[in-house]
Parts: C-alpha cells; sequence; structure tokens
C-alpha cells in the first residue's frame, strides 16, 4: 500500500467535512480561472487589429475550459463527500470516481500546460505583432479605403495609450509614406523633390504623428523636421529624449501581455495546488469509507491509502488491463465469423 | 385614533421582528456603500485638483463619508434592538432607550435627504471652481521650467487627451496665450520679433494649439500650427474642418464627468434614505406592538402596533405643548413674573 493512514471514525468525519469546505473552495477557483480567461481573452481581442494572427488565443481558450471544467468536477466533489458517510448513497458513486480522479488529474495537467504555454508562445506573439504593426503604420495613411480606414485612429489611439512609437522606433515612421496623397500639393518644389528622391515615388519625410509626442517633454512637441538640428531653436537630436516615446510598440504590448500573464501566473499555480489537494483527500476518503463499510463494525478504524499497490505493481496491472481490454477488441471481429474459428480449431490437430 | 395601525399576533411580531432584521442588514450595506461613494468621489477629486488650483471644497465627500460612517453605526444598532425584541427580558434593557433612537433616527434621515441634495446643488461651485483652475493651468502649462507648475504641462496635455476636449471653453483659447516658452524662442528671427511686437504684453501669440488637442478620428495628419490660415496647408477650410482638433472646452468634458458622477451619487443617497425611512417605520412597529401587549405577562397575547400615537395633528400640538411648557419652565427658574395668561 502506497501512503496509508489509520482513519477512526472521528477522523473520517473530519476529512469528510474538510473536503467538502475545500472542494467549495476549489469551485470558487475554478470560477477564478474561467473569469481570468474571459478577461485574458478580452484584453487579446481589444487589440486584435495589430495583430496578425490569433494563436496566443489558446491560452485563455484552455484557461475558459478548464474553469468551467473545474467548476463541474469539484462540485461532484462535493456531493460525494456529502454522501461519504452514508453507507447506503455512497457506493453509487463508485464507478463514477474512477472517472472523476481521470478527468482531476488531467485538469491540473491542462493548468500546468497554461503557464508553459504562456512563456513558449512568446515568440510567436512577438512575430504576430511584427506583422500586424507593420501593416498598421503602411495603412496609416489609407484613411478613404473601406476596410483600412480605421488603422489610423487604431495606431493613434494604441500609440497614445501604450506610450509608444512606432514598431521598434520612431525612424519606423521615416520609411512609410504616412500621408495620404490627397493631402499633398503635387505643384510644390517640396513635394517634387521628396516624391523624387526614391526609387517607389513615396513622399517620405523625417517626421512622426502627433499620437507619437511625450506629455512628459518639457517643450511642445517636435514632430517635423526631427534629424534637422537647424530646423528648431536648441535642438539637438542626438540628445533629445523626452520629445517623442522612445519605446516602440511591439515591445509595449509584449511587456504589458507578458507582465498580465505573468502576475497570473501564481493564482494558477495556487488553484493546482488546491485542486491535488482534493483530489488527494479524496482518493483517502474513499479508501477509508469502502475499507470503513467492509468491516463488521462500520465504526471502528479503517486503513487508507493512495494505491493498493506499489507504484509499479499498479502500472504492471494497469498495462494488463490494457492489453487485455486490446486483446478482447482484437478478438471480437475474429469471433463475428465461425468459419475463421472453426479453421483455427481445425488447424492445430492437423499438425 | 394611532396612525396607521395594525394588529398584531405573536406570530406575526416575530415575522415583522425578522424581516425589519433582514432590511436593517441591507441598510448596513447601504451605509458602506455611501462610505465607499464618498471616498471614490475624495479621490477623483484629488486626482485633478491640479487642474482646481487646489481650490476644491472637499465637504461634499467629507460628507458622504461621515455619513456613511453613522448610517452604518445606527443600522447595526437597530438590527441587534430587532434581533433581541423576540426575547423579552433582552428586549426590556433596550426600551428605554428607542423612544429616543427613534426620533435620532428621523433627524438622521432629514439629514440623509439634504446630504442628497446637496449632491444634486454642489454642481454649481463646481463650475466656478474649475473655470478659474482651467484658466490658470493653461497660462503655466510653458513653466516647465518653475518649480511647483513643472508638472502643469503634462497635467493639461494627459487630460486634453483623456477627456477629449481642447482649451478652456474651445481651442480659441490657445491663441490667447503664449504656450511656448521663451527657452524655445529665437529671438533674434524676425518671426519671432513680429509676433512679439504685434501685442501689448510682448507675448508669443500665434494661431496654434498643443499636440493634445488633436483628434485621432480625422482622416489628415493633424494640423497643429496656422491654424487660421487657409493657405498654409493644402485643401484645407479651417471653417468647415471639424475633425482636425477636438471641438468640446475641458470646462464642459470636466463639468459633465464630475456632474455625473454626482448625479449619480445623489439618486443613490435618495434610494438610501427611501430604505433608511422603510427600516425606522419597521422599527416602529416593533417597538409599538411590544408595548402594547393586552396581557404584559403572556408573550403570545395581541397586540397593536402603529406610526403615531396619535393623529399628526395631534401630535403636533402636543410637542408644541411640550416645548412651550420647557420655555415656560426655564423662564420661571430665571424668577421671572410667571405668564399666567397663557395658562387656559
Amino acid at each position: 500500500m502506497l501512503l496509508k493512514m489509520n482513519f477512526t471514525q472521528q477522523r473520517r468525519v473530519r476529512l469528510a467535512q474538510g473536503l467538502w469546505l475545500m472542494s467549495w473552495l476549489a469551485v470558487m477557483c475554478g470560477a477564478f480561472i474561467f473569469c481570468l480567461g474571459v478577461y485574458l481573452k478580452t484584453e487579446l481581442l481589444r487589440r486584435n487589429e495589430v495583430m496578425e494572427n490569433t494563436e496566443i488565443h489558446v491560452v485563455p481558450n484552455i484557461l475558459m475550459m478548464v474553469g468551467l471544467a473545474s467548476i463541474g468536477t469539484n462540485w461532484v466533489a462535493s456531493r460525494v463527500c456529502q454522501d461519504s458517510l452514508d453507507a447506503t448513497r455512497f457506493p453509487r458513486w463508485k464507478v463514477l470516481l474512477l472517472a472523476w480522479f481521470a478527468v482531476a488529474a488531467l485538469l491540473c495537467c491542462l493548468l500546468i500546460a497554461v503557464v508553459v504555454l504562456s512563456y513558449a508562445l512568446q515568440g510567436r506573439l512577438e512575430e504576430s505583432l511584427k506583422v500586424g504593426l507593420r501593416n498598421g503604420i503602411r495603412f496609416y495613411k489609407d484613411t478613404d479605403v473601406p476596410g483600412r480606414c480605421f488603422q489610423k485612429e487604431t495606431i493613434d489611439r494604441l500609440q497614445m495609450e501604450f506610450r509608444c512609437c512606432g514598431n521598434s522606433n520612431f525612424r519606423d515612421w521615416f520609411e512609410v509614406q504616412w500621408v495620404s496623397n490627397r493631402y499633398l500639393d503635387f505643384t510644390s518644389k517640396d513635394v517634387k523633390d521628396r516624391i523624387r528622391s526614391n526609387v517607389d515615388g513615396r513622399y517620405l519625410l523625417d517626421a512622426v504623428p502627433f499620437s507619437c509626442c511625450n506629455p512628459a517633454s518639457p517643450r511642445p512637441c517636435l514632430q517635423y523636421h526631427l534629424t534637422d538640428n537647424s530646423a528648431h531653436y536648441n535642438y539637438d537630436f542626438q540628445s533629445e529624449e523626452l520629445n517623442l516615446h522612445s519605446r516602440g510598440c511591439r515591445q509595449a504590448l509584449i511587456d504589458y501581455y507578458m507582465g498580465l500573464m505573468n502576475s497570473t501566473g501564481p493564482g494558477v499555480l495556487s488553484v493546482i495546488l488546491i485542486q491535488m489537494t482534493v483530489l488527494v483527500s479524496l482518493r483517502y476518503l474513499q479508501t477509508a469509507v469502502e475499507g470503513a463499510m467492509a468491516l463488521e463494525d462500520p465504526e471502528g478504524e479503517s486503513v487508507g491509502y493512495l494505491l493498493e499497490k506499489g507504484v509499479k505493481e499498479t502500472i504492471e496491472d494497469v498495462k494488463i488491463n490494457v492489453m487485455t481490454m486490446l486483446k478482447l477488441a482484437q478478438v471480437d471481429p475474429a469471433e463475428a465469423s465461425p468459419d475463421g474459428e472453426k479453421a483455427a480449431d481445425a488447424t492445430p490437430p492437423a499438425s | 385614533m394611532a396612525l396607521m395601525l395594525v394588529k398584531f399576533d405573536l406570530k406575526k411580531r416575530v415575522k415583522l421582528a425578522q424581516t425589519v432584521w433582514f432590511m436593517y442588514w441591507f441598510a448596513v450595506m447601504a451605509g458602506v456603500l455611501v462610505f465607499s461613494m464618498g471616498l471614490f468621489f475624495k479621490i477623483e477629486l484629488r486626482k485633478r485638483s491640479e487642474l482646481m488650483d487646489n481650490n476644491e471644497s472637499h465637504f461634499l465627500p467629507n460628507l458622504l463619508i461621515f455619513m456613511g460612517l453613522v448610517t452604518c453605526g445606527i443600522n447595526a444598532f437597530g438590527g441587534k434592538v430587532c434581533y433581541d425584541s423576540l426575547d423579552p427580558t433582552k428586549f426590556a434593557k433596550w426600551k428605554p432607550m428607542l423612544k429616543t433612537f427613534l426620533v435620532f433616527c428621523v433627524g438622521f434621515n432629514a439629514l440623509l435627504l439634504v446630504t442628497a441634495l446637496l449632491c444634486f446643488l454642489m454642481r454649481i461651485p463646481l463650475q466656478f471652481t474649475l473655470a478659474e483652475g482651467l484658466r490658470n493651468g493653461m497660462r503655466y502649462y510653458k513653466d516647465t521650467d518653475t518649480p511647483g507648475r513643472c508638472y502643469m504641462k503634462r497635467t493639461l496635455d494627459l487630460m486634453q487627451m483623456e477627456f477629449r476636449c481642447c482649451g478652456n471653453d474651445n481651442y480659441r483659447d490657445w491663441f490667447e496665450i503664449q504656450w511656448v516658452s521663451n527657452r524655445y524662442l529665437d529671438f533674434s528671427a524676425k518671426e519671432v520679433k513680429d509676433r512679439i511686437g504685434s501685442n501689448v504684453d510682448g507675448q508669443y501669440l500665434m494661431d496654434g494649439v498643443p499636440f493634445s488637442c488633436c483628434n485621432p478620428s480625422s482622416p489628415r495628419p493633424c494640423i497643429q500650427y496656422q491654424m487660421t490660415n487657409n493657405t498654409a496647408h493644402y485643401s484645407y477650410d479651417h471653417y468647415t474642418e471639424e475633425l482636425n482638433v477636438w471641438k468640446r472646452g475641458c470646462r464642459d468634458a470636466l463639468l459633465s464627468y464630475y456632474g455625473g458622477m454626482m448625479n449619480t451619487i445623489g439618486a443613490l443617497v435618495v434610494l438610501v434614505t427611501m430604505l433608511e425611512v422603510a427600516v425606522t417605520i419597521g422599527l416602529q412597529y416593533v417597538n409599538s406592538s411590544l408595548s402594547t401587549l393586552a396581557n404584559p405577562e403572556d408573550p403570545e397575547s395581541e397586540s397593536e402596533g402603529w406610526i403615531l400615537e396619535k393623529t399628526v395633528k395631534e401630535t403636533f400640538t402636543d410637542i408644541m405643548a411640550k416645548m412651550k411648557a420647557m420655555g415656560k419652565g426655564s423662564k420661571v427658574e430665571e424668577g421671572g413674573e410667571a405668564a399666567v395668561a397663557t395658562v387656559s
């Protein structure tokens, strides 16, 4: 027997009561996990427009599923606890308990997987943001193209809210034409020069949109002619730090989402702990109550254990059970044709 | 003839006590709600106290906090009295102070109603405080090197972006003040000298606004400078341009924000007042039903409950007579002549 403990009637009652409370706590934890999943999903959906794919959504999806499943599972556990001290009502749960243990173990594994995934998918999130932001910046000027007309507002609000500028930094705006052709006077010399200065005929500026401006700067925001020191009084492009947001939006968004997932990490880990405690306690309760029911005096002492035999033997037993089930499944189609069976009977005597 | 007389037997009395006890617990939570709303309002005022010149009146949130605490206390006490009312021995010790407690409750409810009224009325002084504070704030926008005012620029920029507003009444307020610091002006340039020479105070005024006035929903990149000059920008007409900068003034924006908050708080306090009146009436019924037992020894006998022992008019005349008697009593104590004329 693995980790066996003796249980008197009083201890069994205490265990049942404690487990009942614990399983209701676990139900609340399940609800908490579900709400966490919903919150994470809404936060990801809010910035959907700057993300290229939705691979990262697997984390909140699993959290929501596990939350709902855990509410149901732990509610069943509390019902089992209520019935455990009544010898007439407990036997009907016998069959269900094996399945329950499997489901509870699966939930714990899924939660651990979520924690691992939230770190592992960081690279994919970064890729998705890179492409999404690049498209957003490219389509910034297309406020008259259906399907892209909200990119300007999205990028502006994103840059103001997260205090960032551009994809990696503010120079990303120098490489894109972000002023629409509708607002360019093609007869003026300056515009003609700029358009001729590059292969694609784009109007490129050393300037950024207003949403890149940093409110903490002591001077009014300088948006245009950023690389030209002589265009502004008392301005040095190399040493000016506070004028624009220095962070890139990709880094800002990743920091934000990683911060969210990191802060939920301890919560998820403690929920895993609570679920494991419920699982172990229910196993002890099951074995102790079953042992007590088998005694002549149901109020006497019984033994509770985790596994009836040792770990190795239990694994061997499980293997044998699985093989027999598989063999039965293999033999069944053969039994369907009686000729095959007769042939199998006939051949050995012949040899 | 008593006001709203109701007959009670034991079962009804027990049910009444239980209901009123339950309602008292709701009322305790309502008191906590009033307290937290007062706290929330206080924090919101503190957050933007710079924009109101640190001059704003904290009278209303302090009053809400105080009323919330007193409500909790009164209702907890009332709940205890109700709980004990089912046990005659326990109730006997509360009985003497119950009448004063009920009178105090009535006064407190009136005070709650006054608080609710104040919530709706405090909008008016707030309007003036905001107007004054914002005007000063805009004047100190450029003083990012003056200790004590160096954060005004950031505060104003963040506020204009958050509340989607520009200037005090509208964006033209920025045209009337110098919001660019002298440190960033090249006084040898002709343009700067022209602008400074163009007005009496020697201020660098321009038809431009800070970047925080820009509206992200505009289809074209923001036009901040030379806003009244149509020729300075291609395809631009400043009379018809609507989406370029925020049209609303910050005074209106902040006023509607705080006004909405105060209206909600006022409505909730009115609801709490109604709940308080209900529990006071309930306690009065409990009190009167337990003091009019037909057979004082038998707890199961019938009794009557009422709101007022006599009709409203008679109660009122009784109170007036009592006050006159008290007044006469103090006059006699002073050793003055007895006013015999009033005795009929």
